[in-house]
Protein backbone atom coordinates (compact mmCIF):
# COMPACT_ATOMS: atom_id res chain seq x y z
CA UNK A 1 0.00 0.00 0.00
CA UNK A 2 1.38 3.41 -0.89
CA UNK A 3 1.27 6.08 1.78
CA UNK A 4 0.60 9.74 1.08
CA UNK A 5 3.51 12.16 1.49
CA UNK A 6 1.80 13.73 4.50
CA UNK A 7 1.45 10.37 6.26
CA UNK A 8 5.11 9.63 5.59
CA UNK A 9 6.11 13.06 6.87
CA UNK A 10 4.18 12.63 10.14
CA UNK A 11 5.57 9.11 10.51
CA UNK A 12 9.15 10.23 9.99
CA UNK A 13 8.81 13.48 11.97
CA UNK A 14 5.95 12.98 14.39
CA UNK A 15 4.88 16.24 16.06
CA UNK A 16 4.42 16.59 19.80
CA UNK A 17 5.52 13.14 20.87
CA UNK A 18 5.65 12.64 24.60
CA UNK A 19 3.69 12.72 27.81
CA UNK A 20 2.28 15.34 30.13
CA UNK A 21 1.75 14.63 33.81
CA UNK A 22 -1.56 12.86 34.27
CA UNK A 23 -1.71 14.29 37.78
CA UNK A 24 -1.63 17.89 36.58
CA UNK A 25 -5.17 19.28 37.05
CA UNK A 26 -4.89 21.18 33.79
CA UNK A 27 -4.03 18.09 31.78
CA UNK A 28 -6.67 15.94 30.13
CA UNK A 29 -5.69 12.45 29.00
CA UNK A 30 -7.41 10.33 26.37
CA UNK A 31 -6.42 6.68 25.92
CA UNK A 32 -8.34 4.94 23.17
CA UNK A 33 -8.12 1.73 21.14
CA UNK A 34 -6.84 -1.66 22.30
CA UNK A 35 -3.65 -3.67 21.81
CA UNK A 36 -5.70 -6.59 20.40
CA UNK A 37 -7.01 -4.31 17.67
CA UNK A 38 -3.54 -3.12 16.75
CA UNK A 39 -4.15 0.54 17.62
CA UNK A 40 -3.76 2.42 20.89
CA UNK A 41 -3.58 6.21 21.04
CA UNK A 42 -2.78 8.34 24.04
CA UNK A 43 -3.50 12.02 23.49
CA UNK A 44 -3.03 14.63 26.18
CA UNK A 45 -3.99 18.28 26.27
CA UNK A 46 -2.92 21.02 28.65
CA UNK A 47 -5.62 23.66 29.02
CA UNK A 48 -5.18 27.24 30.21
CA UNK A 49 -7.70 27.58 32.99
CA UNK A 50 -8.43 31.21 32.36
CA UNK A 51 -8.69 31.34 28.59
CA UNK A 52 -9.88 27.76 28.10
CA UNK A 53 -7.40 27.41 25.28
CA UNK A 54 -5.35 24.25 24.69
CA UNK A 55 -1.78 25.40 25.26
CA UNK A 56 0.01 22.15 24.69
CA UNK A 57 -0.72 18.68 23.36
CA UNK A 58 1.27 15.46 23.34
CA UNK A 59 0.67 11.99 21.98
CA UNK A 60 2.00 8.47 21.88
CA UNK A 61 0.58 5.90 19.50
CA UNK A 62 0.89 2.16 18.99
CA UNK A 63 -0.40 1.49 15.51
CA UNK A 64 0.27 1.64 11.82
CA UNK A 65 1.76 4.65 10.04
CA UNK A 66 -1.67 6.12 9.39
CA UNK A 67 -2.58 5.86 13.07
CA UNK A 68 0.66 7.60 14.05
CA UNK A 69 0.06 10.31 11.45
CA UNK A 70 -3.59 10.83 12.48
CA UNK A 71 -2.70 11.35 16.12
CA UNK A 72 0.32 13.51 15.30
CA UNK A 73 -1.90 15.71 13.15
CA UNK A 74 -4.55 15.83 15.88
CA UNK A 75 -2.06 17.28 18.38
CA UNK A 76 -1.04 19.92 15.86
CA UNK A 77 -4.64 20.88 15.23
CA UNK A 78 -5.86 21.08 18.82
CA UNK A 79 -3.06 23.36 19.96
CA UNK A 80 -4.28 26.95 20.27
CA UNK A 81 -7.92 25.91 20.02
CA UNK A 82 -10.59 26.18 22.67
CA UNK A 83 -12.14 22.95 23.91
CA UNK A 84 -15.24 23.60 21.82
CA UNK A 85 -13.15 24.16 18.71
CA UNK A 86 -11.13 21.00 19.40
CA UNK A 87 -14.33 18.99 19.75
CA UNK A 88 -15.43 20.27 16.36
CA UNK A 89 -12.53 18.46 14.63
CA UNK A 90 -14.03 15.63 12.60
CA UNK A 91 -12.35 12.43 11.52
CA UNK A 92 -13.25 13.28 7.93
CA UNK A 93 -11.04 16.39 8.20
CA UNK A 94 -8.13 14.12 9.12
CA UNK A 95 -8.94 11.70 6.29
CA UNK A 96 -8.90 14.60 3.85
CA UNK A 97 -5.72 16.20 5.14
CA UNK A 98 -3.77 12.91 5.13
CA UNK A 99 -5.45 11.38 2.04
CA UNK A 100 -6.19 8.21 4.00
CA UNK A 101 -7.50 5.25 1.97
CA UNK A 102 -10.80 3.61 3.06
CA UNK A 103 -9.09 0.82 5.04
CA UNK A 104 -7.38 3.47 7.18
CA UNK A 105 -10.44 5.54 8.05
CA UNK A 106 -10.62 3.82 11.44
CA UNK A 107 -7.29 5.50 12.30
CA UNK A 108 -8.89 8.92 11.88
CA UNK A 109 -11.93 7.85 13.90
CA UNK A 110 -9.62 6.80 16.69
CA UNK A 111 -7.84 10.17 16.59
CA UNK A 112 -11.18 11.98 16.87
CA UNK A 113 -12.09 9.70 19.79
CA UNK A 114 -8.76 10.49 21.43
CA UNK A 115 -9.43 14.24 21.29
CA UNK A 116 -12.91 13.72 22.75
CA UNK A 117 -11.58 11.45 25.49
CA UNK A 118 -8.89 13.97 26.46
CA UNK A 119 -11.44 16.80 26.66
CA UNK A 120 -13.83 14.64 28.68
CA UNK A 121 -11.04 13.76 31.10
CA UNK A 122 -10.16 17.41 31.56
CA UNK A 123 -13.77 18.38 32.14
CA UNK A 124 -14.21 15.57 34.64
CA UNK A 125 -11.23 16.83 36.64
CA UNK A 126 -12.75 20.29 36.73
CA UNK A 127 -16.27 19.23 37.70
CA UNK A 128 -14.85 17.39 40.69
CA UNK A 129 -12.30 20.01 41.60
CA UNK A 130 -14.48 23.09 41.65
CA UNK B 1 27.81 -0.87 0.96
CA UNK B 2 24.77 -3.06 0.56
CA UNK B 3 22.52 -2.62 -2.42
CA UNK B 4 19.03 -1.38 -1.48
CA UNK B 5 16.28 -2.37 -1.27
CA UNK B 6 17.05 -5.73 0.31
CA UNK B 7 14.76 -8.66 -0.43
CA UNK B 8 14.26 -10.84 2.65
CA UNK B 9 10.79 -12.23 1.99
CA UNK B 10 11.80 -15.54 0.47
CA UNK B 11 8.72 -17.41 1.74
CA UNK B 12 6.54 -15.24 -0.49
CA UNK B 13 8.65 -15.91 -3.54
CA UNK B 14 12.30 -16.26 -4.49
CA UNK B 15 14.24 -14.56 -7.26
CA UNK B 16 14.90 -16.62 -10.36
CA UNK B 17 18.37 -18.17 -10.26
CA UNK B 18 20.33 -16.94 -13.31
CA UNK B 19 21.26 -20.57 -14.09
CA UNK B 20 17.55 -21.39 -14.24
CA UNK B 21 16.85 -18.54 -16.62
CA UNK B 22 19.70 -19.71 -18.82
CA UNK B 23 18.23 -23.22 -18.99
CA UNK B 24 14.81 -21.79 -19.86
CA UNK B 25 15.88 -19.37 -22.59
CA UNK B 26 16.01 -21.81 -25.53
CA UNK B 27 12.45 -22.89 -24.74
CA UNK B 28 11.25 -19.30 -24.69
CA UNK B 29 12.78 -18.70 -28.12
CA UNK B 30 13.69 -21.28 -30.81
CA UNK B 31 12.47 -24.45 -29.10
CA UNK B 32 8.89 -23.40 -28.66
CA UNK B 33 7.22 -26.69 -29.51
CA UNK B 34 4.18 -28.19 -27.84
CA UNK B 35 5.23 -31.21 -25.81
CA UNK B 36 2.06 -32.97 -26.96
CA UNK B 37 2.96 -32.69 -30.66
CA UNK B 38 3.95 -36.24 -31.50
CA UNK B 39 4.85 -35.96 -35.17
CA UNK B 40 7.62 -33.37 -35.54
CA UNK B 41 10.94 -32.29 -34.12
CA UNK B 42 9.56 -29.25 -32.29
CA UNK B 43 7.25 -31.44 -30.28
CA UNK B 44 9.87 -34.11 -29.62
CA UNK B 45 12.36 -31.56 -28.31
CA UNK B 46 9.77 -30.08 -26.00
CA UNK B 47 8.70 -33.49 -24.74
CA UNK B 48 12.29 -34.52 -24.15
CA UNK B 49 12.95 -31.34 -22.16
CA UNK B 50 9.85 -31.93 -20.04
CA UNK B 51 10.83 -35.52 -19.34
CA UNK B 52 14.31 -34.43 -18.28
CA UNK B 53 12.79 -31.88 -15.90
CA UNK B 54 10.45 -34.54 -14.51
CA UNK B 55 13.50 -36.69 -13.70
CA UNK B 56 15.22 -33.78 -11.98
CA UNK B 57 12.12 -33.10 -9.90
CA UNK B 58 11.68 -36.77 -9.03
CA UNK B 59 15.33 -37.02 -7.97
CA UNK B 60 14.90 -34.10 -5.55
CA UNK B 61 12.10 -35.86 -3.65
CA UNK B 62 13.10 -39.50 -4.12
CA UNK B 63 10.25 -40.27 -6.51
CA UNK B 64 9.88 -41.86 -9.95
CA UNK B 65 9.57 -39.42 -12.86
CA UNK B 66 6.22 -40.98 -13.80
CA UNK B 67 4.84 -39.87 -10.44
CA UNK B 68 5.24 -36.15 -11.18
CA UNK B 69 2.11 -34.34 -12.42
CA UNK B 70 2.82 -30.82 -13.63
CA UNK B 71 0.42 -28.03 -12.57
CA UNK B 72 0.31 -24.26 -12.64
CA UNK B 73 1.53 -23.91 -9.08
CA UNK B 74 0.97 -24.83 -5.48
CA UNK B 75 -2.62 -23.65 -5.21
CA UNK B 76 -3.64 -25.86 -8.11
CA UNK B 77 -1.60 -28.75 -6.71
CA UNK B 78 -3.32 -28.46 -3.34
CA UNK B 79 -6.74 -28.26 -5.00
CA UNK B 80 -6.02 -31.26 -7.19
CA UNK B 81 -4.72 -33.30 -4.27
CA UNK B 82 -7.61 -32.67 -1.91
CA UNK B 83 -10.51 -32.48 -4.37
CA UNK B 84 -8.98 -35.20 -6.52
CA UNK B 85 -8.86 -37.66 -3.62
CA UNK B 86 -12.22 -36.57 -2.22
CA UNK B 87 -14.04 -37.03 -5.53
CA UNK B 88 -12.23 -40.26 -6.45
CA UNK B 89 -12.75 -41.99 -3.09
CA UNK B 90 -16.13 -40.61 -2.04
CA UNK B 91 -17.63 -44.09 -2.17
CA UNK B 92 -15.08 -45.19 0.40
CA UNK B 93 -15.60 -42.33 2.80
CA UNK B 94 -16.29 -38.67 3.26
CA UNK B 95 -13.89 -37.63 6.00
CA UNK B 96 -10.75 -35.51 5.59
CA UNK B 97 -8.27 -34.52 8.29
CA UNK B 98 -6.11 -31.42 8.06
CA UNK B 99 -4.65 -28.80 10.41
CA UNK B 100 -5.62 -25.24 11.28
CA UNK B 101 -2.25 -23.80 10.25
CA UNK B 102 -2.44 -25.03 6.64
CA UNK B 103 -2.22 -22.67 3.70
CA UNK B 104 -5.51 -21.17 2.49
CA UNK B 105 -5.27 -23.32 -0.63
CA UNK B 106 -5.90 -26.33 1.62
CA UNK B 107 -8.25 -24.74 4.15
CA UNK B 108 -10.53 -23.14 1.58
CA UNK B 109 -10.54 -26.29 -0.56
CA UNK B 110 -11.62 -28.26 2.51
CA UNK B 111 -14.34 -25.71 3.27
CA UNK B 112 -15.53 -26.03 -0.31
CA UNK B 113 -15.75 -29.81 0.13
CA UNK B 114 -17.69 -29.39 3.38
CA UNK B 115 -20.40 -27.71 1.34
CA UNK B 116 -20.46 -30.79 -0.88
CA UNK B 117 -21.15 -32.96 2.15
CA UNK B 118 -17.64 -33.97 3.15
CA UNK B 119 -16.70 -33.82 6.80
CA UNK B 120 -13.42 -32.15 7.69
CA UNK B 121 -11.46 -32.26 10.94
CA UNK B 122 -9.20 -29.26 11.41
CA UNK B 123 -6.61 -30.40 13.95
CA UNK B 124 -5.27 -27.78 16.37
CA UNK B 125 -1.54 -27.22 16.89
CA UNK B 126 0.40 -26.68 20.12
CA UNK B 127 2.12 -23.41 20.94
CA UNK B 128 5.22 -24.47 19.04
CA UNK B 129 3.13 -25.15 15.92
CA UNK B 130 2.96 -28.94 15.94
CA UNK B 131 0.05 -31.25 15.31
CA UNK B 132 -0.36 -33.74 18.16
CA UNK B 133 0.02 -37.29 16.83
CA UNK B 134 -2.47 -38.69 19.33
CA UNK B 135 -5.03 -36.11 18.22
CA UNK B 136 -4.42 -37.30 14.68
CA UNK B 137 -4.82 -40.99 15.59
CA UNK B 138 -8.04 -40.26 17.45
CA UNK B 139 -9.45 -38.25 14.56
CA UNK B 140 -9.16 -41.10 12.07
CA UNK B 141 -12.40 -42.99 11.45
CA UNK B 142 -13.56 -45.70 9.01
CA UNK B 143 -14.73 -42.88 6.78
CA UNK B 144 -11.37 -41.07 6.64
CA UNK B 145 -9.99 -40.97 3.10
CA UNK B 146 -7.29 -38.30 3.36
CA UNK B 147 -4.91 -36.67 5.80
CA UNK B 148 -3.37 -33.42 4.58
CA UNK B 149 -0.70 -31.80 6.76
CA UNK B 150 1.89 -29.39 5.44
CA UNK B 151 5.59 -30.12 5.77
CA UNK B 152 6.84 -26.62 6.62
CA UNK B 153 4.63 -23.69 7.51
CA UNK B 154 4.83 -20.60 5.32
CA UNK B 155 4.61 -18.14 8.20
CA UNK B 156 6.52 -19.64 11.10
CA UNK B 157 8.64 -22.19 9.18
CA UNK B 158 7.81 -24.99 11.62
CA UNK B 159 8.45 -28.45 10.18
CA UNK B 160 5.93 -31.15 11.14
CA UNK B 161 6.94 -34.74 11.87
CA UNK B 162 5.91 -35.84 8.39
CA UNK B 163 7.48 -39.27 8.67
CA UNK B 164 5.42 -40.08 11.79
CA UNK B 165 2.21 -38.67 10.30
CA UNK B 166 2.82 -40.69 7.14
CA UNK B 167 3.36 -43.83 9.18
CA UNK B 168 0.08 -43.35 11.02
CA UNK B 169 -1.74 -42.79 7.73
CA UNK B 170 -0.14 -45.87 6.19
CA UNK B 171 -1.05 -48.07 9.17
CA UNK B 172 -4.66 -46.93 9.01
CA UNK B 173 -4.89 -47.22 5.24
CA UNK B 174 -5.55 -43.52 4.74
CA UNK B 175 -3.94 -41.52 1.93
CA UNK B 176 -1.49 -38.84 3.06
CA UNK B 177 -0.96 -35.54 1.25
CA UNK B 178 1.54 -32.90 2.30
CA UNK B 179 1.89 -29.35 1.04
CA UNK B 180 5.69 -29.42 0.81
CA UNK B 181 5.98 -26.10 -1.00
CA UNK B 182 8.12 -24.32 1.60
CA UNK B 183 10.20 -27.37 2.51
CA UNK B 184 11.24 -28.84 -0.82
CA UNK B 185 14.60 -27.52 -1.94
CA UNK B 186 15.34 -26.18 1.55
CA UNK B 187 15.43 -29.29 3.75
CA UNK B 188 15.71 -33.01 2.88
CA UNK B 189 12.39 -34.37 1.66
CA UNK B 190 11.91 -37.96 0.50
CA UNK B 191 8.47 -39.34 -0.30
CA UNK B 192 9.43 -42.93 0.50
CA UNK B 193 11.30 -42.31 3.73
CA UNK B 194 8.47 -40.04 4.87
CA UNK B 195 5.54 -42.26 3.80
CA UNK B 196 4.07 -39.53 1.63
CA UNK B 197 1.44 -40.45 -1.00
CA UNK B 198 0.81 -37.04 -2.54
CA UNK B 199 2.91 -33.87 -2.28
CA UNK B 200 2.53 -30.31 -3.59
CA UNK B 201 5.55 -28.48 -4.99
CA UNK B 202 6.07 -25.01 -6.42
CA UNK B 203 8.94 -23.78 -8.62
CA UNK B 204 9.08 -20.16 -7.52
CA UNK B 205 9.67 -21.05 -3.89
CA UNK B 206 13.10 -22.44 -4.75
CA UNK B 207 14.47 -20.04 -7.36
CA UNK B 208 12.45 -21.32 -10.30
CA UNK B 209 9.86 -19.40 -12.32
CA UNK B 210 6.33 -18.49 -11.20
CA UNK B 211 3.33 -20.21 -12.73
CA UNK B 212 4.55 -23.79 -12.52
CA UNK B 213 4.19 -26.41 -9.83
CA UNK B 214 3.82 -30.13 -9.45
CA UNK B 215 1.94 -32.78 -7.60
CA UNK B 216 3.73 -35.95 -6.64
CA UNK B 217 1.20 -38.80 -6.97
CA UNK B 218 2.32 -42.23 -5.74
CA UNK B 219 2.08 -45.01 -8.33
CA UNK B 220 2.42 -48.07 -6.13
CA UNK B 221 1.99 -49.17 -2.51
CA UNK B 222 -0.54 -47.66 -2.64
CA UNK B 223 -1.44 -46.56 -6.15
CA UNK B 224 -3.18 -43.19 -5.84
CA UNK B 225 -5.93 -42.20 -8.25
CA UNK B 226 -7.22 -38.67 -8.57
CA UNK B 227 -10.30 -37.26 -10.23
CA UNK B 228 -9.08 -34.35 -12.36
CA UNK B 229 -10.29 -30.85 -11.55
CA UNK B 230 -9.56 -29.62 -15.08
CA UNK B 231 -10.99 -31.51 -18.06
CA UNK B 232 -9.51 -31.51 -21.51
CA UNK B 233 -6.90 -33.24 -23.63
CA UNK B 234 -5.89 -35.80 -21.04
CA UNK B 235 -2.35 -34.58 -20.43
CA UNK B 236 -0.38 -35.73 -17.39
CA UNK B 237 -1.86 -39.24 -17.30
CA UNK B 238 -5.32 -37.74 -17.44
CA UNK B 239 -4.89 -36.00 -14.11
CA UNK B 240 -4.22 -32.52 -15.43
CA UNK B 241 -5.19 -31.43 -18.91
CA UNK B 242 -3.64 -28.40 -20.53
CA UNK B 243 -0.67 -27.66 -22.78
CA UNK B 244 2.50 -27.92 -20.77
CA UNK B 245 4.39 -24.77 -19.85
CA UNK B 246 7.63 -26.09 -21.32
CA UNK B 247 10.01 -23.24 -20.44
CA UNK B 248 8.55 -23.08 -16.94
CA UNK B 249 8.92 -26.82 -16.48
CA UNK B 250 12.51 -26.76 -17.76
CA UNK B 251 13.26 -24.00 -15.23
CA UNK B 252 11.49 -25.98 -12.50
CA UNK B 253 13.68 -29.01 -13.28
CA UNK B 254 16.87 -26.96 -13.32
CA UNK B 255 15.93 -25.33 -10.01
CA UNK B 256 15.37 -28.80 -8.55
CA UNK B 257 18.75 -30.00 -9.77
CA UNK B 258 20.53 -26.99 -8.26
CA UNK B 259 18.64 -27.37 -4.98
CA UNK B 260 19.56 -31.04 -4.74
CA UNK B 261 23.24 -30.39 -5.37
CA UNK B 262 23.57 -27.33 -3.18
CA UNK B 263 21.13 -27.97 -0.35
CA UNK B 264 23.55 -29.20 2.34
CA UNK B 265 25.87 -26.23 1.97
CA UNK B 266 23.10 -23.75 1.32
CA UNK B 267 20.87 -24.71 4.23
CA UNK B 268 23.83 -24.53 6.61
CA UNK B 269 24.52 -21.00 5.39
CA UNK B 270 20.85 -19.98 5.69
CA UNK B 271 20.87 -21.30 9.23
CA UNK B 272 24.04 -19.40 10.10
CA UNK B 273 22.61 -16.13 8.77
CA UNK B 274 19.24 -16.70 10.45
CA UNK B 275 20.92 -17.35 13.78
CA UNK B 276 23.06 -14.25 13.39
CA UNK B 277 19.95 -12.17 12.77
CA UNK B 278 18.14 -13.72 15.72
CA UNK B 279 20.97 -13.41 18.22
CA UNK B 280 21.78 -9.84 17.18
CA UNK B 281 18.16 -8.77 17.66
CA UNK B 282 17.88 -10.62 20.95
CA UNK B 283 21.04 -9.02 22.27
CA UNK B 284 19.93 -5.49 21.45
CA UNK B 285 16.17 -5.53 22.11
CA UNK B 286 14.11 -6.63 25.09
CA UNK B 287 10.65 -8.19 24.92
CA UNK B 288 10.94 -9.83 21.54
CA UNK B 289 9.45 -13.27 21.08
CA UNK B 290 10.02 -16.02 18.56
CA UNK B 291 6.84 -17.45 17.09
CA UNK B 292 6.90 -21.20 16.53
CA UNK B 293 9.44 -23.83 17.47
CA UNK B 294 13.04 -22.74 16.96
CA UNK B 295 14.55 -26.20 16.46
CA UNK B 296 12.31 -27.93 13.89
CA UNK B 297 12.16 -25.01 11.56
CA UNK B 298 13.18 -23.95 8.06
CA UNK B 299 16.77 -22.71 8.25
CA UNK B 300 15.98 -19.35 6.62
CA UNK B 301 12.84 -18.54 8.65
CA UNK B 302 12.61 -16.13 11.54
CA UNK B 303 9.18 -15.03 12.76
CA UNK B 304 9.35 -12.65 15.69
CA UNK B 305 7.03 -10.41 17.67
CA UNK B 306 8.39 -7.05 18.77
CA UNK B 307 6.14 -6.19 21.72
CA UNK B 308 4.58 -2.69 21.77
CA UNK B 309 5.48 -1.99 18.12
CA UNK B 310 2.76 -2.50 15.52
CA UNK B 311 4.01 -4.55 12.56
CA UNK B 312 2.95 -2.31 9.73
CA UNK B 313 4.55 0.74 11.31
CA UNK B 314 7.74 -1.29 11.70
CA UNK B 315 7.63 -2.27 8.03
CA UNK B 316 7.15 1.39 7.15
CA UNK B 317 10.25 2.27 9.14
CA UNK B 318 12.40 -0.33 7.44
CA UNK B 319 11.07 0.53 4.01
CA UNK B 320 14.31 -0.38 2.25
CA UNK B 321 13.93 -3.97 3.46
CA UNK B 322 11.28 -6.32 2.07
CA UNK B 323 9.86 -8.57 4.80
CA UNK B 324 6.27 -9.28 5.84
CA UNK B 325 4.12 -8.94 8.92
CA UNK B 326 1.36 -10.92 10.63
CA UNK B 327 -0.31 -7.67 11.58
CA UNK B 328 -3.91 -7.17 10.59
CA UNK B 329 -3.08 -3.89 8.96
CA UNK B 330 -1.01 -5.62 6.30
CA UNK B 331 -3.74 -8.06 5.31
CA UNK B 332 -6.80 -7.49 3.22
CA UNK B 333 -9.02 -9.11 5.86
CA UNK B 334 -7.95 -6.78 8.70
CA UNK B 335 -7.55 -9.89 10.84
CA UNK B 336 -4.17 -10.74 12.30
CA UNK B 337 -2.48 -13.96 11.18
CA UNK B 338 -4.62 -17.07 11.76
CA UNK B 339 -1.44 -19.13 12.00
CA UNK B 340 -0.11 -17.12 14.93
CA UNK B 341 -3.55 -17.25 16.53
CA UNK B 342 -3.53 -21.04 16.21
CA UNK B 343 -0.19 -21.13 18.00
CA UNK B 344 -1.79 -19.25 20.88
CA UNK B 345 0.04 -16.00 20.17
CA UNK B 346 -2.18 -13.25 21.59
CA UNK B 347 -3.67 -10.78 19.13
CA UNK B 348 -1.67 -8.00 20.75
CA UNK B 349 1.59 -9.81 19.90
CA UNK B 350 0.34 -11.03 16.52
CA UNK B 351 0.01 -7.38 15.51
CA UNK B 352 3.70 -6.90 16.25
CA UNK B 353 5.05 -9.86 14.28
CA UNK B 354 7.53 -9.76 11.43
CA UNK B 355 8.52 -12.67 9.18
CA UNK B 356 12.06 -12.66 7.84
CA UNK B 357 12.74 -15.13 5.03
CA UNK B 358 16.43 -15.49 4.29
CA UNK B 359 17.26 -16.97 0.90
CA UNK B 360 20.05 -18.11 -1.40
CA UNK B 361 21.03 -14.62 -2.50
CA UNK B 362 21.08 -12.88 0.87
CA UNK B 363 24.50 -11.95 2.20
CA UNK B 364 25.89 -11.49 5.67
CA UNK B 365 26.19 -7.74 5.02
CA UNK B 366 22.48 -7.65 4.25
CA UNK B 367 21.64 -9.50 7.46
CA UNK B 368 23.75 -7.03 9.44
CA UNK B 369 22.06 -4.11 7.73
CA UNK B 370 18.56 -5.50 8.36
CA UNK B 371 19.33 -6.20 12.02
CA UNK B 372 20.62 -2.66 12.45
CA UNK B 373 17.59 -1.09 10.83
CA UNK B 374 15.13 -3.19 12.82
CA UNK B 375 16.86 -2.34 16.11
CA UNK B 376 16.86 1.36 15.28
CA UNK B 377 13.21 1.48 14.19
CA UNK B 378 11.91 -0.69 17.05
CA UNK B 379 13.63 1.62 19.55
CA UNK B 380 12.21 4.69 17.86
CA UNK B 381 8.68 3.30 17.71
CA UNK B 382 8.81 2.15 21.31
CA UNK B 383 9.56 5.72 22.32
CA UNK B 384 6.36 6.54 20.47
CA UNK B 385 4.37 3.68 21.97
CA UNK B 386 1.99 4.35 24.87
CA UNK B 387 2.03 0.60 25.59
CA UNK B 388 5.79 0.54 26.05
CA UNK B 389 5.54 3.52 28.39
CA UNK B 390 2.78 1.86 30.41
CA UNK B 391 4.69 -1.42 30.59
CA UNK B 392 7.79 0.42 31.82
CA UNK B 393 5.65 2.14 34.48
CA UNK B 394 4.74 -1.33 35.68
CA UNK B 395 1.16 -1.31 34.44
CA UNK B 396 -0.13 -4.77 33.51
CA UNK B 397 -1.58 -4.17 30.06
CA UNK B 398 -3.84 -7.18 30.43
CA UNK B 399 -5.53 -5.55 33.43
CA UNK B 400 -6.32 -2.32 31.59
CA UNK B 401 -9.93 -1.92 30.57
CA UNK B 402 -9.61 -1.06 26.89
CA UNK B 403 -12.40 0.62 25.03
CA UNK B 404 -12.59 -1.83 22.15
CA UNK B 405 -15.63 -0.48 20.38
CA UNK B 406 -13.48 1.75 18.14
Amino acid sequence: MAYSDKVIDHYNNPRNVGSLSKEDPNVGTGLVGAPECGDVMKLQIKVNEESGVIEDAKFKTFGCGSAIASSSLATEWVKGKTLAEALAIKNTDIVKELSLPPVKIHCSVLAEDAIKAAVTDWKKKHENGE
Amino acid sequence: MVKLPIYMDNHATTPLDPRVLEAMMPYLTDQFGNAASRNHKFGWEAEEAVEEARKQLAALIGADAREIVITSGATESDNLAVKGVAWMYREKGNHIITAVTEHKAILDTCKHLEKEGFRVTFLPVDNRGFVDLDDLRKAITDKTILISVMTANNEVGVIQDIKAIGKIARERGVLFHTDAVQAVGKVPFNVNEMNVDIASLSAHKFYGPKGVGALYVRRRNPRVLLTPIIDGGGHERGMRSGTLNVPGIVGFGKAAQIAREEMPKESAEMFRLREKLRTTLEKELDEIYINGDLQKRLPGNLNMSFAYVEGESLLMGINDVAVSSGSACTSASLEPSYVLKALGVGEDLAHTSIRFGIGRFNTEEEVDYVAGRVIEVVRRLRELSPLYEMAKEGIDLKSVHWATEA
